[in-house]
């Protein structure tokens, strides 16, 4: 038994004074692959389980769903043909000001959609593995969204083909993002006494109103820019908090995507043409 | 040999089913865990020696899948397979109540072991949310599971006779 408690402490050890591309890294990463198959394999089987528990658990709500899905698609069909034409019109005077703004999504990234192998194994991480790695060109830091386009995370490890993905429900994801009415800029970061995300560092000046749209910022001071390109969906403020003994707004966070039901995302890949 | 391949195979399985399929399972805010049972399981039924490297093998396994820090589990799991295998051997052969009072016990050392380690390493280790909201939860889901996984483990690995004190000893005289 001490062997092989000697023998974790060393791998412990090791692996967490190395780099990203170590041996025991690179060792992970091949047995990673080695496991793969393994991971599909359960997944495919359990698959038509989930589907039937999610059918079951869905049917309840389906109805009040359905009616009120009806009337957002009125309301948004009727944003988008205004959506459009200033779309239109921002592009010309973009174009017309020579203005450079950073990447944009979608046109600077190739999306690479895949599914989740591994849902976090534990109450500690808000972490998952998906099915794509450093063999369909994802790097470490690549953002990912939902398949609908919505905030979900960052990869952290890449192995050879799968990646780990940081949540942004995670204890240590911090993302900058903007209310994209008012403009007021703060961090998208983990709640500590809770398991919900904050937009935290808003200006006490700034406003933020309850239901807006919060993307993220896509900043870029110099050479250094956000690993996340400008308006990517990320949530919308369901609360805002202001004390005399902080400085600043801290607003609750309703995520757009739903992280418990997600099955499958896209992981961006900046084209080589914008890099 | 032939039973230490069997075991490593149930761990196997349990390892890939736990990250493929039961980290998706949420019950009233807890997780059930299928491998920390099914190592309890193995390691009751065949020891210390066997539940330490049962226990070593699943963590690198979940390590390797999951792309987390390699031997954190690992580390885990080998000294709760050995302690629960020493308990096996000894006072808890043929109780009723072993596997059940081990899984609670085990499932209750490894959050806490679990949360230490990554507050160590820093990690996150959100210890409120996991003591207060997802432990008991979780302890009771594992206890569900315990019976079904314990008479599977046990028909695989049926439990050796076992060899008191003395006997096969040569007759002196």
């Amino acid at each position: 038994m001490a062997v092989l408690v000697l023998v974790s402490l060393a791998l412990l050890t090791v692996y967490f004074r190395e780099s990203q591309g170590g041996g025991l890294h690179s060792l992970q990463s091949t047995g990673a692959s080695v496991l793969h198959p393994f991971e599909v394999a359960a997944n495919r089987v359990a698959q038509p389980f989930r589907d039937a528990a999610s059918w079951f658990g869905g049917l309840s709500t389906t109805r009040d769903e359905n009616r009120k899905l009806k009337a957002e698609n009125q309301k948004l069909k009727a944003k988008l043909y205004r959506y459009d034409d200033l779309l239109r019109e921002n592009a010309d005077l973009r174009r017309m000001l020579h203005y450079a703004g950073g990447a944009t999504v979608p046109q600077d990234y190739s999306a690479l959609p895949t599914s989740i192998l591994v849902q976090p194994p534990g109450q500690f991480d808000q972490r998952v593995v998906v099915g794509v790695g450093r063999n369909d060109g994802v790097t470490p830091n690549s953002p990912v969204v939902s398949p609908t386009g919505d905030l979900v995370g960052v990869t952290t490890t890449v192995g050879a083909n799968s990646a780990n993905v940081k949540l942004i429900t995670d204890e240590t994801s911090f993302v900058s993002i903007v209310d994209a009415k008012t403009g007021a800029a703060g961090i998208l970061r983990h709640n500590d006494p809770g398991s919900s995300i904050i937009m935290d560092n808003v200006p006490k000046s700034e406003v933020v109103n309850t239901g807006d749209p919060l993307v993220t910022a896509g900043w870029r001071t110099g050479t250094l820019t956000s690993i996340f390109p400008r308006g990517i969906p990320v949530g919308r403020p369901i609360g805002v908090n202001q004390t005399d003994i902080y400085p600043y707004k801290q607003i609750q966070v309703q995520p757009l995507v739903d992280f418990g039901s997600l099955q499958s995302v896209q992981v961006l890949v900046k084209n080589s043409a914008s890099k | 040999m032939i039973d230490g391949l069997k075991a490593g195979a149930i761990v196997f399985v349990a390892a890939i089913l736990e990250v493929s399929v039961f980290s998706d399972v949420r019950i009233l805010g807890g997780m059930p865990d299928l491998l920390l049972v099914t190592v309890v399981a193995v390691a009751l039924l065949r020891g210390s020696v066997t539940g330490a490297c049962v226990g070593f093998f699943a963590g690198l396994v979940v390590d390797t899948a999951t792309l987390e820090t390699l031997g954190l589990s690992s580390l885990l799991l080998t000294l709760l397979g050995y302690w629960v295998g020493r308990y096996g051997e000894t006072t808890g052969r043929d109780r009723t109540h072993a596997p059940f009072l081990s899984v609670a016990v085990v499932t209750f050392l490894y959050t806490l072991g679990a949360l230490a380690l990554r507050f160590v390493l820093d990690e996150p280790a959100p210890a409120r949310h996991v003591l207060l909201e997802t432990l008991f939860q979780g302890i009771g889901l594992n206890l569900l599971l315990t019976w079904p996984v314990y008479a599977v483990v046990r028909r695989l690995l049926p439990p050796r006779p076992l060899v008191t004190r003395g006997e096969g000893a040569p007759a002196l005289g």
